[in-house]
């Protein structure tokens, strides 16, 4: 991949749409634009253009934005194309680009990538953006929106700056011992503001992570053989994703099955039925992959005897098959349905969005995935370390640790920035 | 007359860089104004400090002059720091003055390879046909000195101007000339240069001091020397003295600040944060109640007493008020009034690790004229200056200094990485790995290094390897492994249940001593109750109660050290790589890191642009190798 080349893309929604976006970015942004459309407009104004091919053949009436880089989305000349959304309209306009052979087809992400290479965006931003992009749901895009605009940069922002401050108080101590502006009384709340700064880090940590939205949360069903779960499933789906019979160690494996509810995603989970003793190896093996599941399950549904579930957080005492008079009611705090007749399962899915407001991140604050995650906890890891050092010297290196820390999630060099705060605070120099 | 090395200053820098190159066999010529002023120390009569200590001890591990010389003439010795860990303890000394320089002058005459030539220099010599190429030195009486390479240690001499209330002269210190015709002709060289601002408190007169009113700050009962090769304190122990300004003092202070050239905008040139002027604290600490004022005396036949803490260029007359106003110094007579001193510095981002400036062949600068401040800092540049000059002579490596092993290369990467906007001062908090750079292992780390370059004596080669034989054979005792169970018996207060490991590595406990593990092994080993030499006790105690620290930075000097290993292309064109900010070229552009490492350690360069010029640098050398 070279920066070197211009590339183009579709960037709005498959076609027929009332109008499809074409991005076109990179040094030859500009002329392959004014090929098609003639006279360049004036940058960031929007001016409605006749497009034709090499040939002369019109191909649509469009309206042209150019942005000159360097301040631009991606850092180099932006060109925009506004085309009527048709699929032949999109198909010829690509065609024509290809066909001056000074552009390519954008790689997957590759506006983005650019973006983060020119220092347009960093890491946060690139990857909130990368989220932005394969948002499916509603809730995915309001998250990502939130990281795109720097709301998790600026938190981070806030974090590394409380640190650098700690840093600077430590290392007054460290180096400037022997200044009278560098007193004990700077030293006393060191750790008090260790154990904060670690509250409100290890707060955010807590928080759903990320990629929940994007993977959606799993909901498992479990029971005893015969208790209906795979029946529940196929209600909530509306299909028949699990097989459905009277024999009990009908469903040995876990079925997946990826769903949205008021827009969110969810994966619902149907496991084996629980029973202690199975003359069934491959049962057993399915009881096992059963158990593994309900732990990870973010919500459980237990078709099972009211109390004997096993302990989850977010468990929710089904009553189903309340059509059969035969089976075991529950008490009132139960959800009941039938998911034979339907009854119940609105009122089901309406607990299932409701509990996802506890487990997935608000959606006007940010989330965070993996790599963020995992770095934010060694910024907290050394932090709270610090808070329980004694040697001055310790509290310094896991500072400094911390501070390592953000700085990958910025990409920022710190000890001089430290060097500042501390010169910035203390009146210090004989 | 022919040199290899001409030296010009006998400063701090100056006699580092002379000695060090005639120690690794260079012929050498170190030329100075005058014969009398090498060695002097200018301004604070001590040596050493947080940060300074670790840089004195470190020249003394490549066997520099400057530890030798603050033992022959320390009047007070204070460990600082005391109570916290090794690591950022800093030695440091009061040093009478004309001892200080007297063992300058010994162990130069005692060099050999080393001639003094007093003297004005006038113009560097260039080789005919490469006017970047050094040849040698005119002087301003007419003589010519050949020589292969020069090094600029004129400290604040270069276009230096003194400042006091409405006073101007010129010179770097007061009496003594400014070698503006150098000045000048560095300037025309296209050095990029700027200014600095640095000054000097008054020197009162001991006699009129009433000493009875202060607290006293007696020199501490320690045996710890400065030099590894100085076996013990030599001269009788002063006393120094603490007194503070009041807010009578600011009022006497505020009420000059209108005839203050700081003040006035008579100084361009940018002071240190860490070292400012009395009526710079003022200024922006005005909440302040007072500030200290240590009364440090200049040595044992001196009755001029430093009052550390009141660097000043006021007038003289507000000079003496507000050293009046202060407790035991009502009567205090002043014997030369403060000053502050502006001066050209040269970007230090001009020069390479070994202090070379970069187009040039044969030129190196150290010292204040890099932008520091301090003798400690300006021996460390003469050291590595002198030491880059006689390699490439000689044909020899120069040492490998990183960030990992010294606070020499800490501060050489940080001036020519990142330059300077204040004079540089060091400070413990600049180096990432300080729990590994400590002042008492200064020898392990860099002694066998020094061996290598040829840089250190056959004495104390001999000496420092004798002692590693020792260190090693401790540390073999410490690999006893030894059980909870015994260290209880012995009196420790560890948990039973805590199982059996090796002495060293129950170090990490930091109510374990040493001397209580060593005794407990003692049954074990067949070196028997043998008594370890207590430096190398103290060493290895330390080595293990910071080892887990030690060990977790292992993976962050391996990124390190692979970074270090991808060299930049001297001439790449960072304006051309696309995506690299107008900010983040210029600072390349300055800089110019040698390595991909080095380039990371500028601020202001992200892990992107970093990953872009790694890009762009491999393309570099593609191409290179295709063409």
């Amino acid at each position: 991949m070279d920066n070197a080349d211009t590339i183009f893309a579709l960037s709005s929604g498959a076609p027929p749409a009332a109008i499809a976006v074409v991005r076109i970015s990179g040094p030859k942004a500009f002329a392959v634009t004014q090929a098609l459309a003639g006279p360049l407009p004036p940058p960031r104004r929007a001016s409605l253009r006749t497009l034709s091919d090499q040939n002369g053949l019109v191909l649509d009436q469009a309206l042209v934005l150019v942005f000159p880089g360097p301040m631009t989305a991606t850092g180099e000349d932006l060109a925009e194309l506004h085309l009527h959304g048709g699929k032949a309209v999109v198909r010829g306009i690509e065609s024509a680009l290809l066909a001056t052979s000074e552009v390519r087809r954008a790689e997957a992400g590759e506006f983005t990538r650019r973006a983060f290479a020119n220092g347009r965006i960093d890491l946060n931003e690139a990857e909130g953006l990368a989220d932005l992009l394969s948002a499916e749901t509603e809730w995915q895009r309001r998250a990502a929106v939130h990281m795109a605009g720097g709301a998790f940069s600026k938190a981070v922002e806030q974090w590394r700056e409380a640190i650098l401050s700690l840093s600077a108080a430590v290392e007054a101590l460290l180096d400037f011992s022997d200044e009278d502006d560098v007193s004990a009384e700077n030293n006393l709340y060191i750790t008090d503001r260790c154990i904060a700064l670690h509250g409100v880090i290890t707060h955010y940590l807590k928080l759903p992570a990320a990629e929940k939205l994007r993977e959606g949360l799993r909901v498992v069903i479990a029971g005893p053989p015969n208790s209906g779960k795979s029946t529940l499933l196929n209600a909530l789906v509306s299909r028949e994703a699990a097989i459905v019979s009277d024999i009990a160690g009908t469903t040995r494996d876990l079925i997946d099955v990826p769903v949205a509810f008021g827009g969110i995603a969810f994966v619902l989970t149907d496991t084996a039925g629980l029973r202690g003793v199975t003359e069934d190896v491959i049962e057993g093996i399915g009881i096992q992959r059963a158990e593994a599941a309900i732990e990870q399950a973010d919500i459980l549904l237990w078709l099972g005897a009211e109390g004997c579930s096993p302990l989850h957080p977010h468990m929710f005492e089904i009553a189903a098959k309340s059509d059969d008079f035969t089976s075991a009611s529950k008490s009132a705090a139960a959800i009941t349905l039938s998911a034979k007749t339907g009854f119940g399962i609105s009122d089901l899915i309406l607990h299932l969005t409701d509990a996802a407001q506890v487990l997935l991140p608000p959606p006007d604050s940010f989330a965070i995935n993996a790599r963020q995650r995992a770095l934010l906890f060694d910024t907290a890891q050394s932090i709270s370390q610090a808070s329980v050092a004694a040697d001055p010297l310790v509290v310094a290196e896991e500072l400094r640790q911390a501070r390592l820390a953000l700085d990958v999630l910025t990409g920022r060099a710190s000890t001089e920035d430290m060097l500042d705060t501390l010169f910035g605070r203390f009146c210090i120099g004989k | 007359m022919g040199f290899d090395i001409i030296v010009i200053g006998g400063g701090h820098a100056g006699v580092e860089a002379a000695a060090v190159a005639a120690r690794m066999g260079a012929r050498v010529a170190l030329v100075s104004f005058s014969r009398d002023t090498i060695g002097a120390m200018s301004c604070n009569p001590a040596i050493g400090g947080l940060g300074k200590g670790h840089l004195v001890k470190e020249v003394d591990a490549f066997d520099g002059l400057i530890a030798q010389a603050a033992d022959d003439a320390a009047i007070h010795y204070r460990m600082l720091n005391a109570s916290k860990g090794a690591a950022v303890q800093g030695p440091r000394i009061q040093a009478d003055r004309s001892r200080f320089r007297a063992s300058i002058h010994r162990q130069i005459a005692a060099t050999p390879n080393l001639v003094i030539i007093e003297g004005e220099a006038a113009a560097l010599r260039f080789a005919k046909g490469g006017d970047r190429i050094i040849a040698g030195l005119d002087l301003t009486d007419g003589s010519v000195i050949d020589a292969k390479a020069v090094i600029l240690a004129t400290g604040t001499f270069l276009g230096g101007k003194l400042f006091r209330g409405e006073e101007r002269l010129t010179g770097g210190r007061i009496d003594e000339n400014s070698a503006l015709v150098l000045a000048k002709q560095v300037r025309a060289a296209g050095l990029p240069m700027a200014r600095l601002k640095t000054g000097t408190p008054p020197r009162l007169d001991g006699r009129t001091i009433d000493w009875a009113k202060l607290e006293a700050q007696p020199s501490d009962n320690g045996d710890w020397t400065m030099s590894a090769m100085t076996k013990r304190r030599r001269l009788p122990q002063l006393f120094c003295a603490m007194t503070r300004t009041n807010m009578q003092t600011h009022a006497i202070i505020r009420s000059g600040l209108d005839r203050s050239p700081l003040f006035g905008g008579a100084i361009q040139g940018q002071g240190p944060r860490y070292c400012p002027s009395i009526e710079d604290k003022i200024f922006r600490f005005g909440d302040r109640e007072g500030h200290q004022v240590f009364l440090e005396p200049e040595g044992l036949d001196s009755h001029l007493i430093y009052p550390n803490g009141i660097s000043t260029s006021l007038p003289t007359d507000i000079q003496l008020a507000m050293i009046r106003s202060m407790p035991g110094l009502s009567s205090a007579e002043m014997i030369v009034p403060g000053y502050a001193v502006e001066y050209d510095y040269i970007d230090p981002r001009a020069l390479d690790r070994t202090l070379a400036v970069r187009g040039f062949e044969g030129l190196y600068c150290a010292g204040q004229i890099n932008g520091t401040t301090g003798y400690e800092e300006a021996a460390a540049q003469g050291l590595v200056a002198g030491m880059g000059a006689a390699a490439k002579i000689l044909g020899r490596d120069f040492p490998a200094l990183d960030r990992s092993n010294s606070y020499i290369a800490v501060m050489v990467d940080d001036l020519v990485l990142h330059g300077v906007t204040e004079p540089y001062r060091m400070l413990t908090a600049r180096a990432e790995y300080r729990l590994r750079l400590r002042a008492d292992n200064a020898g392990t780390r860099l002694t066998p290094l020094a061996i290598a370059a040829g840089a250190v004596c056959s004495v104390r080669r001999d000496a420092f390897e004798r002692r590693s034989e020792q260190k090693t054979a401790l540390r073999m005792v410490l690999n006893t492994e030894v059980g909870a169970e015994a260290l209880v018996a012995a009196g420790a207060e560890v948990k039973r249940d805590s199982g059996k490991m090796p002495l060293f590595d129950w170090l990490r406990f930091p109510t374990l001593s040493i001397d209580m593990l060593v005794s407990v092994s003692n049954g074990d080993v067949s070196r028997g109750t043998q008594a370890w030499p207590t430096d190398i006790m103290a060493e290895l105690e330390q080595d293990g109660r910071y080892a887990p620290y030690v060990e977790r930075q292992a993976s962050e000097l391996r990124d390190l050290a692979a970074n270090e290993k991808i060299a930049l292309p001297v001439g790449l064109n960072y304006a051309a790589i696309a995506g690299l900010s107008n900010e983040m070229v210029e600072k390349l552009d300055s800089a110019r890191p040698e390595t991909l490492a080095a380039a990371g350690r500028i601020r202001g360069i992200t892990p992107a642009a970093l990953a872009t010029i790694l890009v762009h640098a491999k393309r570099a050398a593609v191409h290179r190798r295709a063409a």
